[in-house]
């Protein structure tokens, strides 16, 4: 164990319980994916023998499944055999100080607004600079476990919460819901667990910011979120990756489910590394999110940033189970250069008068094609369903592509069912008149382009709002000319 | 303050102005006058440093510099200001937040301190009632939805906020009705001082009955062809342009 590990567990004390640094720092776990790895990675993690099991089972699965080909996207074949499961980036990887660190991405940091420490931690200097923040958490879990609320990783939440973890895990997405969530099932290596009990709102907004970033590991993190009966939740993810130049797979699960009355609002800020400008390196995000909205009057918001990432492939999902349930999707997603995006949702509607709201906002410059794909599902007996779908695409320059394939689904005849699509070219004639006003052609485009996003941002908390506005600006640098 | 020496400027290979010539002086207001198609709007645009018309041949001096040298942001910093033909919308940005980033940005290149977000809206209501415009107005996004006459009192406004060197109307008159037409002249006038100036691109006289201004312009073909004062816009009024036409055959077949 290295002197830094050593000082970041007495600083934090009893408190800090995630254990993975340690495991970064010991890691070893080869190359190559088999049932031999999967016991490795259960052991490491001292999971039970139920834990165990739902793995390999999971891992069975993925063998008889094949990786999806519908998505508009293009990548060459994964490797799955060259990849290191569990994999955490070795040591002498990580950079020892902020002047190892590519002066590009400290820009990138400091443009954000990141405090120094914290640029550290984003960058993976692994050392004190992760102290503050960890205590910061630390402080935030005591005071939450007052209230009855859970929050912890996941695989804290393994071995302290296993009958939650148990009755919970896989229900919204069984592991043979498709390639990737078999995948994650299997291997997954940490995570975040939420349980807000009966009657409780969670007074303050939780966040992963710091902990997927200082983990460095969480390439196939897991979360699952539970709202007992009038609960109330709302959770924020933060991704930034390290600048690597070799393509990384990111293969999430993320589970939501919100009881009678209950309301998770889930928010995300991705900003993943996109590779560089031809292309090179960067995350292959390929998430499966979905939410149950199991009791009646429940609500399960999503509203997620997606600026990063070389392929994003995510469908932020909504069963409308109970009755009078609510499911919106709100979505910015941002490629430039050579990425590739299909993003979208599902919303299916099961139980009576079920609502739900779908804004898409495709913002597309460079070379890059972004997809919105979304489908509306009203079943039978879902009477008095009702769905509003807005898609709204965005061009910056004459190379991008912007596609909707939004399939619809009805199986009553009274559903209401409502779709806007429009697909505009960022206008000279906006970028002059601004221009004309004073403002540089750098600012005019992101006042647009952030005017364009307005429905989504107001949707995001505060502070998440302001730095994605900023994240924009920063992934659409120099796409127009 | 604005010299424009021999200009000659083309849309898309069409040559549209032939050789302006036109002095403006601190304290003065110019109206240019002529007929559809006689280059007025072109006129505008190449002033306000507009990509789509190309400059061939000529000079531009405003405030000692080159203008032609200077980027549009860098030109409305300077203090020029188009208020133009057809206001532009922005959807989902509040005109608010769009004029004050506009009045930092020339704060700043001018060396000055930004304002804050309560004294920049006390400033904006303040220049708001010059132009009657509703509050309500202030927070709505540019232009979206606004009615003609709304898009043309907002761009006044936004000329009474930045507060221009040399602002130039692009036939800020058509679309008004008569009602609209007075407040944004009103609004005009009232900006009007001995340290600036305007030009006031019109087809038809009836501005001029609200703004009066010092010269009046005859464009034809590209080319200014008659100078007068306010009188000559009454008389082109009366005789219509194809009295003015007659002047504007090339002058080597003049005598």
């Amino acid at each position: 164990m290295s002197i830094e590990t050593q000082n970041l567990q007495d600083l934090t004390g009893g408190d800090y319980k995630y254990g993975f640094v340690t495991d970064i720092e010991m890691d070893t776990i080869p190359k190559g994916l088999n049932e031999d790895v999967i016991r490795l990675i259960s052991a490491r993690k001292q999971e039970p023998a139920w834990m165990l099991e739902w793995r390999l089972k999971a891992y069975r699965l993925w063998l008889t499944m094949r990786e999806p080909r519908w998505p508009n996207v293009s990548y060459d074949q994964i490797d799955y055999q060259d990849i290191s499961y569990y994999s955490a980036p070795k040591r002498s990887d990580a950079p020892k100080s902020l002047e190892e660190v590519d002066p590009e991405l400290l820009a990138t940091y400091a443009k954000l607004g990141i405090p120094l420490h914290e640029q550290e931690m984003l960058a993976g200097v692994a050392v004190d600079a992760v102290f503050d923040s960890v205590s910061v958490a630390t402080t935030f879990k005591e005071k939450l476990g007052k209230m009855g609320i859970i929050f912890c990783s996941f695989s804290e939440a393994v071995r302290e919460h296993p009958e939650l973890v148990r009755k919970y895990l896989g229900t919204v997405v069984p592991a043979a819901d498709n390639y990737f969530a078999a995948l994650n099932s299997a291997v997954f290596s940490d995570g975040s667990f939420v349980y807000i009990p009966k009657g409780v709102r969670c007074p303050m907004e939780l966040s992963t910011y710091f902990r997927i970033n200082s983990s460095e590991t969480g390439q196939f993190e897991r979360t699952l979120i539970v709202a007992e009966e009038g609960a109330y939740v709302s959770y924020l993810e933060g991704c930034t990756a390290p600048i690597r130049d070799v393509n990384q797979l990111h293969a999430a699960v993320v589970e939501l489910v919100a009881l009678d009355n209950a309301e998770i609002k889930y928010s995300t800020v991705q900003n993943w590394y996109p590779g560089d400008k031809d292309g090179k390196g960067g995350i292959y995000n390929f998430v499966t999110k979905r939410g149950k909205c199991a009791g009646v009057n429940s609500r399960i918001s999503w509203t997620q940033v997606e600026t990063g990432s070389a392929i994003t492939w995510k469908y932020p999902s909504c069963i409308l189970l109970g009755d009078n349930s609510i499911g919106e999707f709100y979505s910015v997603a941002v490629t430039n250069n050579r990425q590739q995006a299909d993003t979208g949702t599902k919303m299916i509607h099961i139980g009576k008068n079920t609502r739900s709201t779908i804004v898409s906002k495709g913002i597309s410059a460079g070379l890059s094609q972004n997809t919105y794909r979304g489908l509306v599902k009203i079943s039978r007996n879902a009477t008095g369903a009702r769905n509003f779908s807005q898609c709204d695409s965005l061009l910056l320059g004459d190379q991008c592509g912007a596609h909707t394939f939004p399939y619809i689904e009805n199986h009553n005849s009274e559903a209401q069912l409502e779709h806007e699509a429009t697909t505009s070219k960022i206008g000279e004639d906006q970028v002059f008149y601004c221009k004309q006003r004073g403002i540089s052609t750098e600012d005019a485009v992101n006042m647009i382009v952030n005017g364009f996003c307005r429905e989504v941002f107001r949707e995001l908390p505060m502070e998440f709002a302001v730095e994605a506005q900023k994240l924009l600006g920063i992934s659409l640098e120099g796409s127009v000319g | 303050m604005l010299e424009i020496r021999n200009l000659h400027a083309s849309v898309q290979g069409k040559n549209i102005l032939n050789g302006v010539n036109l002095t403006v002086k601190s304290g003065e207001i110019h109206a240019i006058m002529g007929p559809n198609g006689s280059g007025k709007s072109t006129l505008a645009g190449v002033l306000a440093g507009r990509e789509l018309f190309e400059v061939t041949e000529g000079e531009i001096i405003y405030k000692g510099r080159d203008l032609l040298q200077l980027e549009a942001e860098e030109r409305a910093r300077e203090g020029l200001f188009l208020a133009f033909q057809y206001p532009v919308e922005i959807p989902g940005v509040s005109n608010t937040y769009f004029l004050k980033t506009a009045l930092n940005a020339i704060r700043k290149y001018a060396g000055m301190p930004e304002l804050d977000a309560v004294d920049f809206l006390a400033l904006v209501k303040e220049k708001a009632k010059l132009v009657e415009m509703d509050f309500a107005l202030l927070n709505r996004p540019v232009n979206e939805g606004f009615s003609g006459g709304e898009k043309k009192r907002n761009e006044i406004l936004q000329m009474a906020v930045l507060n221009p060197t040399l602002a130039v109307l692009d036939e800020t008159d058509s679309g008004l009705d008569i009602d609209a037409l007075r407040i944004v002249a009103n609004g005009v006038n009232k900006l009007h001082t001995p340290d600036n100036a305007a030009i006031v691109v019109t087809h038809y006289q009836r501005l001029l009955n609200y703004i009066i201004p010092d010269f009046v312009h005859v464009l034809v073909d590209g080319r200014i062809v008659k100078t007068g004062d306010k009188e000559l816009a009454f008389h082109l009024e009366e005789h219509g342009y194809d009295w003015a036409k007659d002047l504007a055959e090339p002058p080597e077949l003049r005598v």
